[in-house]
């Protein structure tokens, strides 16, 4: 267990400006390519992040930290029906796996579009919350960023908290 | 070619139902198609039935995909039977290890059946 932490101490890679652009381009293709929905840069940024269901996957490794997608239950309800069929529309634990899958893509996408990541990063299992009232509150010091896609009108939230 | 049976291994349920719905998309002709959560499971249904087609995901728990193909390599009946695992590993060191043990080829998520379908074809008997 120390060797892995001390290797880990020695990879460690620091957040990088440029992983926004790169968020953005898996997580359209993931939700084009396994949802077949469309997401789209929205004219302007919605100012605070909503939405009542949240999936979250972990990092470990050479960059630890979180990513999130968060939207309306509406829009992950459309999302999983896309994805499952119908029997999703009246099934609440079938629509928080499908975004706890989506996340759990994008994640694995956004890290294998970056060389330092790839074979040097490790995800967990995703998770779902569902609600809206909650903080979430991550080791400091931390940095990161988030941004709204648009899909069908709904705006999908997905950010990125590092540890650093 | 009769029609094909099909072992999905993937411990995400969500999972095995979109690599289902990707084959038939890809117009592939499915008969039976059986699901397991890991490769403890996955390994007991090949030993109860032959399968044409087995694609397993590599990271679950109680047995990984590694782990089952190594396993699944012993089992007489299976011998033949082409695996394909599906992945979101940026890893290609865990690539390259499914197909040194025994792995036909892997798709990366996320995928569309159409990359389903040109990765799975020439493995079948008869290309389906």
């Amino acid at each position: 267990m120390s060797s892995m932490l001390g290797r880990r101490a020695e990879t460690q890679t620091q957040l990088d400006p440029h992983w926004k652009g790169i968020l953005e381009c898996a997580a359209i293709e993931v939700f084009g390519m396994m949802a077949n929905a469309e997401l789209r840069v929205p004219a302007e940024q919605p100012e605070q992040p909503q939405g009542e269901q949240t999936a979250m996957v972990g990092l470990a490794g050479a960059l630890c930290g979180m990513i999130t997608v968060r939207c309306r239950k509406e829009a992950a309800v459309k999302l999983a029906t896309q994805m499952l069929g119908e029997d999703a529309k009246s099934n609440p634990s079938m629509v928080g796996d499908a975004l706890g899958e989506l996340c759990n893509m994008v994640a694995g996408n956004f890290k294998s579009k970056i060389t330092s990541l790839a074979d040097h990063c490790m995800m967990s299992v995703p998770t779902v919350i569902w609600g809206e009232d909650y903080v979430m509150q991550t080791v400091q010091p931390n940095s990161g960023f988030q941004f709204a896609l648009e899909y069908e009108g709904f705006p999908v939230w997905f950010s990125l908290v590092t540890h650093t | 070619m009769g029609k094909l049976r099909v072992l999905i291994v993937d411990d995400s349920s969500v999972m095995r139902k979109i690599v289902e719905r990707s084959l038939r998309q890809a117009g592939l002709d499915l008969g039976e198609v059986l699901e397991a959560g890991n490769g403890a499971e996955a390994l007991a249904e090949v030993n109860k039935g032959k399968f044409d087609l087995i694609l397993s995901d590599i990271n679950m728990p109680a047995m990984d995909g590694l782990e089952f193909l190594k396993n699944l390599a012993k089992v007489e009946s299976a011998k033949g039977t082409p695996v394909v695992m599906i992945t979101t590993e940026g890893s290609e060191a865990r690539v390259v290890e499914a197909l040194s043990v025994g792995a036909k080829g892997y798709i990366r998520k996320p995928f569309t059946p159409e990359q389903v379908k040109e990765r799975v074809t020439p493995l079948l008997r008869g290309g389906q």
